[in-house]
């Protein structure tokens, strides 16, 4: 790297460097610190004096050393060769670091986030002479064998191609000279380049309509997310957060999966990169790892990077939806993003907001969020695509009231709520029925009553509705005891004690029950409530014993309906009619 | 290029000024010499500016004045000397010999920051550590490379149910660990029972003890942790030796940081905790772990004190979201005289499925169903309290019956009983005995017939 223009250290406090001399520097530009090279970003400019955050370890660092200007902002590199890939937070290939300092990581290491030799075959798909604009496809490249990587005209270029290349290429070689109507020539290359903290342009948004799968029985029916949503997933340790992330970027239906590992554990991270490449998308049975890119900051990893961690995912994450893909990234958890802002604003003895938090969370918050969305892509072809946002939040103590999850809330319409009562008991996933919302419930009544089933949206409100009674009805439970409620009632905690325990309940790590397909939650909870449509009436009898129902040997079989095999229709619908039949003898 | 500078100009607690210093490093290590006293006192540099160090002191400040006062700059970062010959040794929380014995002649000196696991290197934590305490066996389990804290509270067992764990642990192929114990801010007596403890079992020529006990210097403590874990990473990585280490009291650790960051007049977090405790303890715990192609391995027991024993509380708090679950005391079970007092619902280990695998094939079922049974008896023992025991059903009042003796004949063990992981499997058959035989949803058919002996 030419280093032309340079600064002095006049101060080191933790990853906060200032340096003087740096008249020629721009706000968030990289800068390498010292003559170890550690990368650093301009956070706050300030006459000469220039405030960088280090990406790496400061100690050792002291006045007086130099500190060299690039140039160039914070960015990422986008070309093939992203998938699969596990990046620290600042791009740089887990697997490189590990060559280059072995298994504990050092610092200044230099490694380039996509690999420049290898070489892949591009096949173009326009021809010379084409006139092209920003966003166009102009070639691919079959990345891996889920996923075709799409070349696009880098942003703000349009014009004629005067040259297009195929074959056997590495990211750096020119596939196409476009000439521009200036006449200028512009020379592309598969590797593009997009600064983290910049948005990447879309023609326009759109309403998101269709829901994003992920096999979890709680979400997909009573809280659906949306393709092109936001969601979040606050609570307490020990609730199920990761878990509930993890199976989200294991089974959802997005073709692009982005996963931040944000301050989490390295165990953590470790057990995804060691599963992922053995488990089956079950939407097309290829590894997991090939539609998968991960970011590992690590809770001991420098903090600094931890902030720019969630902007190197969701540009990647953008990157891809150019493509039209339907991207969903998982960032967890927001929380450690959010304290690093705060303690990055502690040293640079900025007034503090709540509760120590820069003033500015809300904003940045809302920022990222909102580059979440199903939108028009750049290029004539206005391909859709989509980038889904789901952010676990760690409250402290699990109290939801503190800044960072209350400002998540305010930009996120879906809300997992964690409740630790729940994990306790072992009620698994842990997700709060009661406290838990959707707002795209409404926009998915459409495609569940044409995907699905007619009914499918009555059937999970009514379910819904006697999961609110039972909460209502265990109060008096607790005061008055069972005898004293009427046979309704009973019913009524009878069928909410079976939507928990053979509905809700979930197990993650049982292979054959982490992922139910939406036909088939569509029958499980339609045979739980066909057991309350029948019985309403005939529990209401004279002189009814209510265990008459309990005991009917088809009640052994509701309990059981989540082992009838996917794709089973007619086994379901068999069940149904039989708990109809057997219902109805009850009649007197 | 160490040079001596009179310019001490401000002490406050723990935190000294030097100005008109050059070529200051951050982290650095600093001498303080006082005039007429030949011991020197360590420090390190928290802020690095240009002609203005901001040095915290490892120990105290009482006696330094700004006059006379040298202080010098080392040029180097804390590191400590590693050997294995300090194995059956015991040291001060600075890492200084206490015990008499020889000097250590270190094979390296090593910084006791450590560096981070590349998550990429590490390798996953799935071997089996059998601790013969039922509740962490079957319940709870604990793997090689694990972090899993006890959260305790002030005048609960926690230490006897570390020096029991450490003396117990073994894994499937019976291969005995090395112990690294830190104590910070620990009183003399417990410090002095963990030695004896270590003394009678024999397991302290397996042993290397830090002791920064309730006496020493407050500041002193932050770096104990650090350089236990740096010897255990030696130990493990270097040596190919598995090591347990436990650490005491986390609480006493985290208040020493509070009393730094509240020295530099930084911005509080919760409860004056400063805004980095996360990742500073993270620092901590995320140092216990497996690494491919190395041989040895860390786990880590770190213990804490509730204050209050509110889980809530900053320190158990942040703890939880880092390490790989944690083994909750009760004071309820320690009142009615049940030891271990584990408080088992909110107890976890987040590695436990893997491991759980690797044990008996109905492993798996036994745990969910005690689990589900026992929170169920303790629904109903509540509403036992409300209704009357006579209101129950027969199902409710077998529940019950369940939850008590669970208490009494799974969670109770007497201190020296080593239950093997296939004991406190088939205590777990012979207490779904009581339960009516419908209720046993969790476990498999072919293993009630199998193990459930009548």
């Amino acid at each position: 790297m030419s280093e032309k223009k340079q600064g002095t250290i006049i101060k080191v406090s933790g990853p906060l460097v200032v340096a003087n001399g740096m008249k020629d520097a721009k706000m968030y530009e990289v800068v390498q610190v010292s003559n170890e090279n550690l990368m650093g970003e301009i956070i706050e400019l300030n006459g000469d004096e220039a405030s960088i955050q280090v990406y790496e370890e400061t100690a050792g660092i002291g006045p007086g050393e130099p500190v060299f200007l690039t140039g160039q902002t914070m960015s990422v590199e986008l070309a093939p060769g992203l998938l699969t890939s596990i990046y620290d937070g600042i791009q740089r290939p887990l697997e490189l670091i590990e060559q280059e300092a072995g298994a504990f990581i050092t610092r200044g290491i230099q490694v380039p986030g996509i690999d420049r030799e290898k070489k892949w075959d591009f096949v173009p798909s326009v021809k010379v002479g084409d006139h092209v604009q920003e966003g166009d496809v102009i070639g691919e490249v079959q990345e891996t064998k889920l996923i075709s990587h799409k070349i696009m005209v880098p942003p703000a270029l349009n014009g004629n191609i005067k040259q297009i290349e195929s074959g056997s290429k590495r990211v750096e070689d020119v596939i196409a000279v476009i000439e521009d109507a200036d006449g200028k020539v512009h020379e592309v290359a598969m590797l593009q380049k997009w600064p983290i903290r910049v948005a990447r342009p879309i023609q326009n948004k759109k309403v998101p309509k269709t829901p994003l799968i992920s096999g979890t029985r709680i979400l997909d029916t009573f809280f659906p997310l949306v393709k092109g949503g936001a969601a979040c997933i606050p609570g307490p340790f020990g609730a199920g957060k990761t878990v509930t992330q993890q199976g989200l970027a294991k089974y959802c239906d997005a073709q692009i999966i982005v996963y931040i590992g944000c301050g989490e554990r390295g165990n953590e991270m470790t057990e995804v990169l060691q599963e992922f490449p053995h488990l089956e998308d079950p939407n097309t049975g290829e590894p997991l790892m090939q539609r998968t890119i991960l970011i590992a900051n690590t809770s001991n990893m420098p903090v600094a990077a931890r902030e720019a961690s969630v902007y190197t995912g969701i540009t990647i994450a953008e990157y891809f939806r150019d493509m039209g893909y339907n991207v969903a990234l998982m960032a967890d958890s927001t929380s450690r993003w959010a304290e690093a802002l705060r303690e990055m604003s502690g040293r640079l003895e900025e007034m503090p907001g709540e509760e120590g938090y820069p003033a500015y969370l809300g904003s940045r918050t809302a920022e990222f969020y909102e580059r979440a969305g199903i939108v028009e892509c750049l290029g004539s072809d206005d391909r859709a695509g989509s980038l889904t946002v789901i952010g676990a939040v760690s409250p402290p103590g699990g109290d939801l009231s503190e800044p960072v999850t209350q400002n998540t809330l305010r930009v996120t319409k879906v809300f997992w709520g964690l409740d630790a009562t729940l994990a306790r008991r072992r009620h698994f996933p842990a997700i709060s029925w009661l406290s838990s919302y959707s707002l795209y419930a409404d926009n998915v009544i459409g495609y569940r009553g044409k995907e699905v089933a007619e009914d499918y949206n009555q059937t999970a409100e009514d379910a819904m509705d006697i999961l609110q009674q039972e909460s209502k009805l265990e109060e008096i439970v607790k005061l008055v005891g069972m005898d004293a409620l009427s046979n309704k009632e009973k019913l009524v905690l009878s069928t909410a004690k079976s939507i928990r325990e053979d509905f809700l309940f979930q197990n993650a790590f049982d292979a054959d029950d982490a992922y139910t397909s939406l036909k088939k939650q569509y029958y499980m909870i339609k045979a739980i409530m066909t057991v309350y449509y029948e019985a309403r009436d005939v529990v209401e009898q004279e002189e009814f014993e209510f265990n008459t129902l309990t005991q009917l040997p088809v009640m052994e079989k509701v309990v059981k309906c989540g082992q009838i095999e996917d794709g089973d229709w007619e086994a379901y619908e068999a069940l149904i009619e039989e708990v109809k039949t057997a219902i109805a003898k009850l009649k007197n | 290029m160490q040079k001596e500078y009179k310019t001490v100009t401000s002490i406050a607690g723990p935190l000294v000024i030097v100005e008109g210093v050059e070529n200051v490093k951050y982290e650095e290590l600093v001498e303080v010499r006082m005039p007429g006293e030949s011991k020197v006192r360590l420090g390190k540099v928290l802020e690095a500016a240009e002609g203005r160090a901001l040095v915290q002191m490892f120990e105290n400040t009482q006696g330094v004045s700004t006059e006379g006062t040298k202080a010098k700059f080392l040029g180097d970062t804390m590191k400590i000397g590693v050997s294995k010959d300090m194995l059956g040794r015991v040291f001060n929380g600075a890492g200084l010999p206490l015990d008499n014995g020889a000097e250590i002649i270190p094979e390296e000196r090593v910084d006791i920051m450590g560096a981070p696991i590349n998550p990429y290197s590490r390798d996953f934590p799935n071997d089996f550590i059998q601790t013969g305490v039922s509740t962490i066996d079957c319940l709870n389990t604990l793997v090689r490379g694990q972090k899993l804290p006890i959260f305790s509270g002030a005048g609960l067992p926690h230490n006897k149910l570390a020096a029991m764990i450490a003396r117990n642990a073994k894994v499937s192929d019976g291969s005995q660990f090395a112990v690294v114990f830190g104590a910070m801010g620990v009183t003399f007596e417990e410090a002095a029972y963990f030695q004896s403890e270590f003394e009678k079992t024999g397991a302290l020529e397996n042993a290397v003890l830090f002791l920064n006990t309730a006496a020493d210097p407050v500041i002193e403590r932050i770096s104990t942790p650090r350089i236990a874990l740096t010897v255990a990473e030696y130990l493990a990585y270097e040596k190919g030796l598995h090591v347990l280490v436990v650490l005491t009291d986390l609480t006493n650790y985290a208040e020493a940081l509070r009393e730094v960051s509240a020295a530099r007049k930084e911005v509080p977090g919760r409860r004056g905790y400063p805004g980095y405790l996360y990742t500073d303890l993270a620092t901590l715990y995320e140092r216990a772990g497996r690494v491919k192609g190395k041989q040895g391995s860390v786990t880590q027991i770190p213990i804490l004190t509730m204050p209050e024993d509110d889980i809530t509380h900053p320190i158990p708090d942040l703890t939880g979201y880092i390490t790989e679950g944690q083994i909750v005391m009760s004071r309820e079970n320690h009142r009615k005289g049940i030891f271990p007092p584990t408080d088992v619902l909110p107890s976890l280990s987040r590695l436990a499925p893997t491991a759980r695998k690797a044990t008996r094939e109905d492993h798996e079922g036994v745990f969910a169903q005690l689990y589900a049974a026992y929170a169920r008896g303790m629904e109903i023992r509540e509403l036992a309290v409300i209704l009357g025991e006579a209101a129950l059903s027969d199902d409710d009042r077998a529940f019950m019956t369940f939850a008590n003796e669970f208490e009494d004949k799974y969670i109770r063990q007497a201190e020296d009983e080593d239950r093997s992981i296939e004991d406190s499997l088939d205590l777990g058959w012979e207490l779904f005995k009581i339960l009516p035989k419908a209720e046993l949803k969790r476990v498999k058919e072919d293993h009630i017939e199998k193990y459930m002996k009548d």
